[in-house]
Parts: C-alpha cells; structure tokens; sequence
C-alpha cells in the first residue's frame, strides 16, 4: 500500500507542476494589441518623478492670464475659492491647527499631482480642452501664487522634477496596525465599563443641519 | 408608468393612513395585546384591493417598489458639496435590511457626474508595464474565462466623516449611509492582467475611468493579483450608470473611492502615482500636522440602523434592535449591543451569511418600557479587531482625519420614542 501510495504522490506531483507551467503562458487570445497612437491618446498621467510629461513649457504670466479667464469664476481671482469651490493657495502653518487650509502650497505633496489633474479634468466641465502649454502655464501659475516659484518662473519638461512643494515630508505610509495595535483587544469589556452613568456632550440637532424631507426626491 | 386605476382609489385611504402615522410619535401604544373595542373595518369591510382587479402583467415591465414606499430613497446633504456633479448622496441604510443592498438605493458619489456610455463604444485598455498593451471591448471581457459572483461592500472613506468634531446629523443615512453592499459578477483583475503579461518591475496598477473626473488611484499588484474584480454585473443584472456602467473595479475591503467606475484603462507601472485622490483627498491629516497615505483598508465598524432618529420607536414592549457591520480586514465575528451608553454590553445575533468583506447582519430583540436609552454597537472580525469608541479614534489621529473614521455612534432614545445622535462621555 505505501508503495501505490508513494507512486500515486509522485504522479500527482508530475500532474501538478505540468499544468502550472503551462497556467503561466496560457491566454485567452481576447482582445487586441493597443496601437501606439491609442496609448498615446489615454495615458496623460503624471508621476511625481516626470514620467508622463509632455512636451511643451508655460510661464507664471502666461498661466495667470488662463487662470483669469478660465479658473478663476470658481476658484476665485487669486485663488481663494468662490463659493465652496476648492481654495488653491495659502493655508501654511494651518496643518496641526483647527479647520487646516490644506491647499496646493500648504498640503500637497508633488507638482505632478497638480499638472497630472488639471490636465485630466480641468477646466471642470470642460475637462481634457486644455493644451499641454497651457497646463505647464497654469502649474507655474498655481506655484507661484504659492510663494514656491518667482513671477519671472517658466515651467517645462525639464525643470519639472526640481520643483519641490514644501509639505512633501510630512507623509508617511499607513501605519495603523502599529499605531492602533490597542484596537485588536480580542475581549472587550462587557459589564461595568463605566465608573458612572454616560453624559451628553452634544447634540446633532443643536446644529440643526440635518436635511429635511425638501432635500432629495419629494415625499409623497 | 401611468396611474393605476386602483392606486386612484386609494388615495383617500392613504391620506387616513399618513394622518394616524403622524400622531404616532405623540402618543406611544403601550405594551401588547391592547384590547380592540369596535370592530376594524380593515377587517370587516371588502377593502378596494380585494373587490377590483389589480394591474395585468406587463402594466410594470420593469417593477418598481410599492407606491407606499416612494420614501425609500437616496438622499443627499446639500451643503457638503459645492456642485451636484462632484456630490454624494446617502443609502437610506435605516429602510433595507438583509445584507444586499438594492441597485436603486445604492449610494452615489461621483466626481464629474454620472457618464452615460454606450457598452458597444466602451474599451478598457492595458498598458505600461506589461508584454502586450492590449484594448477589450465589453464582448471580450463578457467572454473572458473564470467569471465569478461575490458580495462586498463597499464603503468611502469619508463616511461618517462630519462626525469627527461631535455629533452632526440626524440619521444613520447621513451618518453611516455612504455604504452599500451587492453581488457583483466579472472576472478576476489577475485574468485581464495576465493576458497582458505583467512585466517582473510592474509593482502598481492604476485604473482610470472614463468620466469626465478620469479617476485615477495606485493599486500595489499584489491586491490587484488578489481579489480585485472587472465587474458589469450587479445584483444579477448589468451595473447601473451611476454605479459605472459599463464596467468597474471592485477593491474588496479597501476604500470606495479606489474602486474606479466607468473603468476604461489599466496602467501597470514601477511606482505609484501620486494622483489627487490619493494626496490632496483620501490622506488622514493628524493632529501633528503630518498626514498617513495609502490607508487603504476600511476598518470593522458597525451602526445600529433601528431605531435611529429617522426611525424612532413606536411601541412600548417588543422591539427589534438591528444593524449592519463590515470590516475591510475579514469577517465580521461579532457585534455587541449597549443600551446604556457603553456600560454593559451584550453579543447580538448575527443573521445571513457571514462572508469575508462583505456587510452582516444583526439583530437584538428587546422589550422597551419607555426608558431613556443610549444605544451603540461594536464590531469584531476575525482578525481580532474591535470597532473603538470615538473618543479613542480621537486620542490617536486628532480631529482632522476626515477619512476612515469607524467610532461607536451612539443613539439617544427619549421618554417618546424620538432618537437623537449624540456625543456621550
């Protein structure tokens, strides 16, 4: 018996690493090689280091003209937000502070996020109408509303990577299991947790911002 | 869909429906078995419903729920967002129950509105780092082998994320309701990447959408590999629009805002990339001033949905507790209930299926004797994590976070049955 079984081992391990190997090359044949002109035209993104950049280069100058005539309606002339609309500049120094300004100057951490988004979705509503110039401009622009750049400050391909924003060292990978380990308590307390009987702190209807029935589709 | 005759004729018996259902909260029914004095015409007359006939088939080619339900919808928070295109709006989590979320109720977030795509102009492109960029139409992806069915949920980080300061809206459809949990049907991520051939420095993908916000996160391959999904399926039929029709990514476990609707490109690279959903949103901003990243997996959490201040209680005497749980780390295993604030605790029931991220189910029946309760539940999953309380979120990430905040809610029920969200000590 041990024997047959040793065989039928050996055979099951032949059986099984035979079909691995193939798993590995196997396709299905679906679809179809991307021509280079259709990756092109889709991968617009922007990396941190200047992986994706186009061709092309803008001033502070001429960024600011843009801005003007097509940003500023909701992002405010300089910058500040219209209506809700999200502010672009300022807020440094408000990051460990009550309701922080977390803005391109104060929060974010790379260049290429700001050039990699407007020029997916800007202006909003008229997303992708913008030239790869325009978008250098309008990057060198919002850098230099900022205080990053100087007004005299042209953008390109080139000196991208060189521009460094300010707030890039204050991000760290996820660190909960570490900084949060107490939470995986495995039993937690089921009688008397208390010492005393629980007060109100607050109450959402103190606020009063609650939509009522008229928010939403009507009730009838 | 027109008027049916019968609905017509109801409208007088609705309205005397409505109006005793408005006096409910006033004046509570005490315990059960009250005794009936006249008899209830309900009973003793041949009610409408009874005597005519009803619609024929097909008057409803596609159902819609009971007219009596219009008021279980999706409902927004006007003032949290500046434009209805890059908005949110909120399951009614207090209406449904089960686990499976309907398409309809689904909540919404969307960053540039809902794009309506013509499946048969649809392509999902791969590229970057792989052997063979290829491009797929939806019959090459509806044809590809190894389709698969699996329920998650799916919730955005920013849930309950205008509570962080204190209490601020009255209901767990404001509060939690940025959640929904469905079936979806696709195909493995890994299959569509393997035809491809991820080269060995392919270490991230990044999915784009093909709305007018083109959607675009970092995804390290090795959940990409796992158990990521291409679906077009929902709920046994094909996504709806505003869920990314034609076809999405599915992240199980990992936070809304990665799992890229209207998904029409895959791009393998050696690095992430550092988009805006993942720097300037979707970052826990501490007290410190510095911020986590890529904090992608949704911790356990859980809401007691009834009674909660859009569903008060109505009785005195029996009444059913319930509520939802998930956790982005595994299994949901347990949920306690307190009535009493956090005092003393006691294990509900858990009902349905318990599947790996996915939403669960739990119930706690109880006999209410008109008392001031303060109602909370708290999580477990199989990885031996408990859903904290508010306070000890606070303690560690601040008041800053927005994102990812998982504390225990507590309902304040009064003397009348009315629940209010409060912050207790």
């Amino acid at each position: 018996m041990s024997r047959f079984r040793k065989t039928v081992l050996a055979v099951a391990v032949l059986l099984a690493s035979v079909p691995a190997l193939a798993q590995s090359v196997k396709k299905t044949g679906l679809g179809r090689v991307a021509l280079p002109e259709e990756i092109a035209a889709w991968d617009i993104d922007v990396r941190p280091d200047g992986a994706g950049l186009p061709a092309g280069m803008g001033s502070v100058k001429q960024g600011e003209e843009i801005y003007l005539e097509r940003c500023a309606s909701c992002h405010g002339e300089f910058g500040e937000g219209a209506g809700r609309y999200p502010v672009l500049v300022g807020g440094q120094g408000t990051l460990n502070k009550e309701n922080p300004d977390k803005t391109i100057g104060s929060f974010w951490p790379y260049t290429s996020t700001v050039f990699d988004y407007v020029r997916r979705t800007m202006p909003f509503g008229n997303a992708q109408s913008l030239t790869a110039d325009e978008t250098y401009a309008l990057t060198a622009f919002l850098l230099n509303m900022n205080d990053i750049v100087k007004d005299d400050f042209e953008l390109s391909k080139d000196n991208f990577a060189k521009v460094k924003l300010p707030n890039v060292a204050n991000f760290y990978p996820d660190d909960r299991e570490k900084t949060e380990k107490a939470f995986w308590r495995k039993t937690p307390c089921m009688t008397n947790c208390k010492p005393e009987a629980p007060k109100i702190l607050g109450r959402a209807r103190a606020l009063d911002v609650t939509p009522d029935d008229k928010t939403g589709p009507r009730v009838e | 869909m027109s008027e049916t005759s019968s609905g017509r004729k109801l409208d007088r018996r609705g309205f005397l429906k409505s109006a005793a259902l408005a006096g409910a909260g006033a004046s509570l029914s005490s315990a059960a078995a009250v005794g009936q004095t006249a008899p209830d015409p309900l009973i003793t007359e041949v009610q409408d419903w009874t005597r005519y006939l009803g619609d024929g088939v097909q008057a409803r080619p596609y159902g819609q729920p009971s007219q009596f339900e219009k008021h279980v919808v999706r409902r927004d928070v006007e003032w949290l967002t500046v434009s209805r295109e890059s908005s949110v709006n909120f399951t009614p989590i207090h209406e449904i129950d089960g686990i499976i979320t309907p398409s309809g109720l689904a909540f919404e977030r969307h960053h540039g509105g809902i794009a309506e795509i013509d499946p048969a102009k649809h392509r999902v492109m791969i590229n970057g780092l792989v052997n063979k960029p290829l491009v797929f139409t939806m019959d090459d992806i509806k044809r590809m082998p190894g389709r698969v069915n699996r329920a998650y949920f799916l919730e955005c980080a920013a849930n309950s994320g205008m509570e962080w300061r204190g209490a601020q809206l009255n209901g767990c459809q404001f509060t939690h309701g940025m959640i929904h949990n469905v079936w979806y049907t696709g195909i493995p991520l890994k299959t569509l990447l393997d035809e491809a051939g991820v080269k060995t420095n392919g270490k991230w993908v990044m999915p784009e959408g093909a709305d007018a916000s083109a959607m675009t996160r970092s995804i390290p391959i090795e959940k990409a590999m796992k158990d990521c999904l291409v679906a077009f399926g929902m709920n046994g039929e094909a996504l709806r629009p505003e869920q990314g029709y034609p076809v999405r990514l599915v992240v199980p476990g990992w936070e809304g805002n990665m799992w890229v609707k209207w998904l029409r490109r895959l791009e393998v690279g050696d690095e992430p990339w550092h988009a805006r959903e993942e720097t300037s949103k979707y970052t826990d901003l501490l007290a410190d001033g510095r911020s986590r990243r890529f904090t992608w997996i949704m911790d356990a959490k859980s809401i007691v949905t009834n009674p909660s201040p859009q569903a008060p209680l109505k009785h005195k005497g029996p009444n059913v507790l319930t509520g939802i749980a998930w956790s982005g780390r595994g299994t949901i295993t347990r949920v306690d209930v307190s009535v009493d604030g956090g005092r003393n605790w006691k294990t509900a029931r858990l009902d349905g299926p318990a599947m790996p991220l996915s939403m669960a189910r739990f119930y706690f029946d109880f006999d209410w004797d008109g008392r001031e309760l303060m109602i909370q539940s708290r999580a477990m999953d199989d990885t031996g994590y408990v859903q904290p309380t508010k306070q000890e979120l606070r303690a560690v990430r601040g008041l800053n976070s927005i994102y990812h905040n998982n504390g225990i809610q507590t309902w304040l029920v009064r003397g009348d049955g009315e629940v209010e969200n409060v912050e207790i000590s």
